[in-house]
């Protein structure tokens, strides 16, 4: 869950629609692991925090990335205190 | 610069109007709507969810794109979210020029970006059941043809 004073160290995590109801979490705050630089780095992290987070994030194809709420992909580099967002295709119109 | 995103519905006339301006011959309006009941999918109402910040900045991308390509006086994208029946307004695209053309264009070409683009998710109620609309592949290709 989110912390209220996250450490240097971390990150947030955003999921949205179908993969939120599988984490069941819209956000969380996680500790940046070592050797984590991309956001492909930090998807095994995330899967193995819960059996919802595996499967939300178990087709990484149909899986769209944002990083600091800007388009990116499994090669987007991450850093503490960036705000890395997963979420389907989107349906919006 | 007009983007907004909120749970309100809005007055296509008042932002027809807004958009009007004494250099402007030609304004373009989209309205997208909630299908109803009686059309193809039986969809009774649905719930708009969406990225806050993203969802603007990307808009606000899509209409920066499109002032570049089209001599546009103004533009106006308006996007609810929330829970919304069948016959609601969802979505306004308003695109003034002094012609036709430019207004035409820019509003197809805002309308097929927001698509792609813009993080929306749409979950459909059909009677009890709760569904998350899948991404269509026609909306993919709508979008290409403004970059080939």
């Amino acid at each position: 869950m989110t912390s209220t004073t996250p450490a240097t160290s971390s990150l947030s995590v955003r999921y949205f629609a179908w993969m939120r109801e599988h984490t069941g979490t819209a956000m969380e705050t996680v500790t940046l692991p070592e050797n984590v630089t991309c956001v492909g780095d930090l998807v095994p992290h995330l899967t193995a925090i819960s059996q919802g987070h595996a499967l939300a994030l178990k087709n990484m194809q149909a899986v769209r990335v944002a990083v600091n709420r800007s388009y990116g992909d499994l090669d987007t580099p991450v850093a503490a205190g960036d705000e890395v967002a997963f979420f389907p295709p989107v349906t919006g119109g | 610069m007009a983007v907004r995103v909120q749970t309100e519905d809005f007055d296509v006339g008042a932002e027809s109007r807004s958009l009007q301006a004494d250099a402007v011959g030609a304004i373009a309006l989209f309205v997208g709507t909630v299908r109803g009941l009686s059309s193809d999918n039986g969809v009774t109402a649905m719930t708009l969810e969406h990225y806050p910040g993203m969802t603007e900045s990307e808009l606000e991308r899509i209409e920066t794109e499109a002032r570049e390509r089209w001599p546009l006086e103004d533009v106006t994208i308006i996007h609810r979210v929330g829970r919304l029946e069948a016959g609601d307004q969802i979505v306004l695209v308003g695109a003034a020029s002094a012609h036709r053309q430019a207004a035409f264009d820019a509003a197809q070409f805002i309308m097929d970006f927001l698509k792609t683009d813009a993080p929306f998710w749409k979950a459909e109620e059909r009677g009890d059941e709760t569904s998350w609309v899948d991404a269509r592949e026609s909306d993919d290709v709508a979008r290409k043809r403004w970059t080939s």
